[in-house]
């Protein structure tokens, strides 16, 4: 499955790209001091595109990049913004991209539409399948 | 000189694939017999040819066969011998060949042990079985060929992906391709019985058994990809919306629909078309789901280079097979007599409403995966993922849940509201029990985690109900199937809601001595040690965990690995009754401090539990439709 | 009935998925994850220097009237060793070029700039990637082009090749 995806990516991708000496940031990788706040930027990162692994959300990628974002949502996090800002304020630099909850919108609604289309057309064919009742 | 015999067997499977379709052709022409012997036999030959070539792979890479390219490519002769043999098929060309083999010994298995089916409608449908073959065998020798040679011959290879180089991925391929190859039966036969407009009970039961088989495969490979994502990637998840799963999610959904529709059509000749349909569409979600994957339009960034004519190519047999096949289903179905309808209160209902509900989601994960290409078409950047998936999804596999509870419980034909009602007491009690239960004593764990847990007890009750005030001595081994394979349901969906509801999670930068409280226990990083494995160094943690008089030591893990240089992170993870710990050592800070990564997942493990008894459910299933076939047959005979 | 019909529905459905697949192969969407910023002010962003007797950035800096080339770049990214001659070449054709120092030391970029020359009339040491982040840039190396009055016109993603030199010269220079 994944197994698949990793495979073809990396049979392909050559470490070809050094990486920075500076070790990571402490919050990259360790948690804030409040459960509560912590929860909170867990539950946001895991709703952001990790921005170079693509396939994967900040909160489960050993990225550089996503543990630099997974930093700054903490920051961000434990300075009380809001979820809703944080989100916000990356999408307004990254566009909808980096959020893997895209806002209903004119790009979208035909997505958010599907499901109830899809039940509505089932519920459609299967009626055939019944006896009509008088 | 083993690779050239790996060609040859190839070439020869090919011609026989041809010889095999011509034979299906003659044979529907002219109902000859010697035709219909011929293609029984030519179709098991071919099988044993794509088999010959495909352990002729396995040689070359199992003896670092460096003049080939593939090995070169994917291999390295310092590998232990597990991976060396699963380098075989862990890239595109070996994989190709893994899948037409298993496609070939597929269709030899049709040929040998079908014995039900009219004798025109299985030459149709090994045919059918034949062209399949036949392109993907066109595909290898044309595309792709996997004993290619490579002059001069190099020192070693390039090696495997260290990720890639574990005992569970090894095996997680080739089990998966079963299953989304075992479905090519079943593609099979609904064009063979287009073809022979012979759409009816005989056809499902004859289909049933291969679609059972393929189903149980596809569990299991799902079961153990998922567990392999969650300790190999090292964040503690175990499912990630990625396109790459849901490629393989979206099979198995057709496959349990279809699994319960040809119940409807073997026990009540209904549903005719509706599982004509869902045999074509199970094995097309195989063919674009493995597409998609391979052609790597959807995965990632990292330029892996799609290869214009291999994707033009299998695009292409796509075109052909699937595009095929919905047509003939357009141009014949409409004369296969419609089937029998029924009541809305029947089991034949409930099954109805199973397969409604499946096909629902299994089009919900179609769309949410294809649509950020359809976005990109018009120039929006957008991703899609879990949060899209479980909003969507989520409410519809619940509701999936209350069915699945009552199905088993209606009558066939027709049942009483009143008695469906009060066979649900018992299920209904559970559920509210401990969902009060559950808010008394856990407080509020939020919204869908309650209901899959509530959901999962009434689930569980009423999966056994089935079995009360029976004589379980003499309950037919497919009942017990269902039984079991739907308790498993209960059990996979109680260990994802506890997962939800109940992990914690601690991540920190710790000097050793120092204790971290994670969920019950303490965690103590004693120290860390150089390790050396076969092709890799590393480092390794000693962590003590103890939890009330109960101590115990995990040993995680950072690997490097030479070839190709890679860094992973190996997991440790220790499996209690109640939970798993789930361990991760991370990077030093330079400070003296180790970043460490701590799980306590409580009842994780029964996601997984669950998993496997959705497949024991499936094989004894199986078990008990081929043994009471068996008996009829020899019934038959006797008489 | 027109049941017939709706026979073909199936058939369609999977024609559209094949021409959205087809599309896709062919002509693969751009992937690079380009920066919602163009077209907007540069954030007011303000960075230490990262070598000594060079400027880092202040505030304001960008709104000054002469439009400028903003190099994100890294001593340890090796894609900005390859682009460290053109951004020479845009810098002796007259172009201001400020830098940003992605997650670096000062020895490594005093090491960098004497290997590679230095382009840069000042450079901003960004330890965290927090501006990158504030510009939505996703990687090194990058290049903003920045008019007079601190507006971004345009992201150029990855190394300026010798061949794009001239072209981006004349946008910079045509710039209010």
């Amino acid at each position: 499955m994944r197994g698949a995806a990793l495979l073809l990516l990396l049979i392909v991708a050559t470490p070809a790209v050094a990486n920075t000496p500076l070790p990571s940031q402490r919050l990259a990788n360790t948690e804030l001091p409040d459960p509560a706040q912590e929860a909170r930027a867990r539950g946001l990162m895991e709703t952001l595109r990790c921005l170079v692994c693509q396939g994967q959300s900040i909160a489960d990628s050993d990225a550089a990049m996503a543990g630099d974002m997974r930093a700054l949502v903490r920051q961000r996090v434990a300075a009380g913004e809001e979820s809703g800002a944080i989100r916000s304020w990356l999408v307004s630099r990254y566009g909808d991209y980096v959020s893997y909850d895209p806002p209903l919108s004119r790009a979208t609604w035909p997505l958010y539409l599907a499901p109830i289309a899809l039940l509505l057309i089932g519920v459609a064919l299967a009626r055939v399948s019944f006896r009509r009742r008088r | 000189m083993i690779a050239e015999a790996g060609l040859v067997a190839l070439w020869l499977a090919a011609a026989l694939a041809l010889l095999q379709f011509a034979l299906g052709a003659l044979a529907l022409r002219t109902g000859r017999e010697e035709a219909m012997l011929g293609i029984r036999r030519v179709a098991v030959a071919q099988g044993l040819l794509a088999s010959v070539a495909m352990a002729c792979l396995i040689a070359v890479f199992a003896a670092s066969d460096m003049s080939v390219k593939l090995v070169v490519e994917n291999s390295h002769s310092a590998k232990p011998m597990l991976y060396k043999i699963a380098g075989a098929w862990g890239n595109h060309e070996g994989s190709m060949l893994l899948w037409v083999t298993i496609l070939g010994l597929a269709g030899g298995a049709v040929a040998m042990l079908e014995h039900r089916l009219e004798e025109r409608t299985l030459a149709a449908t090994l045919g059918a079985q034949a062209l399949i073959a036949a392109g993907f065998y066109a595909f290898l020798l044309i595309a792709s060929n996997p004993f290619a040679r490579l002059w001069p011959a190099p020192a070693d290879g390039l090696g495997l992906n260290p990720l890639l180089q574990d005992p569970g991925l090894a095996f997680h391929p080739p089990t998966l391709y079963i299953g989304y190859v075992g479905l090519s039966v079943a593609f099979s036969f609904a064009v063979g019985a287009l073809v022979t407009r012979d759409v009816g009970a005989v056809f499902a039961k004859a289909m049933r058994p291969w679609v059972l088989g393929a189903w149980i495969f596809l569990t299991l490979g799902i079961t153990a990809g998922s567990y392999w994502a969650y300790y190999e990637l090292g964040w503690g998840g175990w499912w990630f919306w990625d396109p790459v799963e849901n490629a393989s999610l979206m099979p198995w959904l057709a496959a349990t629909a279809l699994l319960h529709s040809v119940t409807v059509l073997a026990t009540r000749d209904g549903l005719r078309a509706w599982t004509v349909m869902l045999a074509v569409v199970a094995f097309s979600m195989s063919m674009i789901g493995t597409f998609l994957v391979r052609s790597g339009i959807l995965t990632s960034v990292h330029a892996f280079a799609v290869d214009p004519t291999r994707g033009a190519f299998i695009l292409a047999l796509l075109l052909i097979y699937i595009g095929g096949a919905l047509a003939l289903f357009a141009l014949r179905v409409g004369t296969v007599r419609q089937g029998t309808t029924f009541e809305l209160l029947s089991r034949e209902g409930g099954l109805v409403l199973n397969n409604l509900l499946l096909t629902v989601i299994l089009g919900i994960v179609l769309i949410g995966t294809l649509y950020p290409l359809v976005a990109a078409g018009f120039g929006v950047q957008l991703s899609i993922g879990a949060p899209f998936f479980n909003k969507a999804a989520g409410p519809i596999a619940l509701a999936l849940v209350i069915a699945m509870a009552a199905g088993p419980l209606i009558r066939w034909r027709r049942d009483d509201g009143q008695a469906v009602l009060a066979q649900l007491t018992y299920p209904t009690a559970a559920a509210c029990f401990s969902g009060a239960g559950l808010v008394v004593l856990a407080g509020w764990i939020g919204l869908l985690p309650l209901l899959g847990l509530a959901l999962s007890a009434g689930l569980a009750v009423a999966s056994v109900l089935p079995l009360v005030g029976r004589n379980l001595r003499r309950t037919p081994m497919f009942t017990w199937g269902m039984v079991v394979a739907h308790l498993g349901i209960a059990v996979s969906l109680a260990g994802m809601a506890c997962d939800a509801a109940f992990t914690t999670e601690r991540l920190v930068a710790v000097r050793p001595g120092e204790p971290v409280r994670v969920g019950p226990f303490s965690v103590t990083l004693v120290g860390i040690a150089p390790v050396l494995g076969e092709n890799w160094s590393g480092l390794e943690g000693r962590l003590i965990a103890t939890r009330d008089d109960d101590t115990m030591v995990l040993r995680p893990q950072q690997r490097f690995f030479a070839n190709p240089p890679t860094t992973t992170s190996e997991t440790a993870i220790r499996t209690m009754l109640d939970g798993q710990l789930y361990t991760v050592l991370g990077a030093a800070d330079g400070q003296g401090r180790w970043q460490l990564r701590l799980w306590w997942k409580p009842w994780v493990t029964l996601i997984w539990l669950g998993g496997a008894l959705i497949a024991l459910g499936g094989a004894l299933s199986l078990i008990g439709r081929v043994a009471r076939d068996r008996r009829a047959a020899l019934r038959e005979i006797w008489a | 009935m027109s049941n017939n019909r709706l026979l073909w529905l199936p058939l369609a459905g999977f024609l559209v998925l094949v021409v959205i697949v087809a599309v896709a192969m062919w002509r693969p969407a751009d992937r690079t994850v380009r920066s919602a910023l163009v077209g907007h002010p540069m954030p007011a962003v303000a960075l230490q220097p990262i070598v000594p007797g060079k400027p880092g950035i202040e505030p304001g800096r960008f709104a000054r009237g002469r439009p400028r080339l903003v190099n994100i770049f890294a001593s340890w990214c090796i894609p900005c060793a390859a682009e460290a001659p053109q951004l020479l070449r845009l810098k002796a054709m007259g172009v201001p070029i400020d830098a940003i120092a992605v997650k670096d030391t000062t020895g490594a970029v005093q090491d960098f700039l004497a290997r590679y020359g230095d382009p840069y009339d000042a450079i901003g040491s960004d330890p965290a990637s927090a501006v990158q982040f504030a510009l939505g840039s996703s990687g090194v190396p990058e290049t903003f082009i920045v008019d007079g009055e601190g507006k971004i016109i345009d992201q150029h993603v990855g190394d300026i090749r010798a061949d794009e030199v001239d072209a981006l010269a004349a946008r910079v220079k045509a710039l209010p």
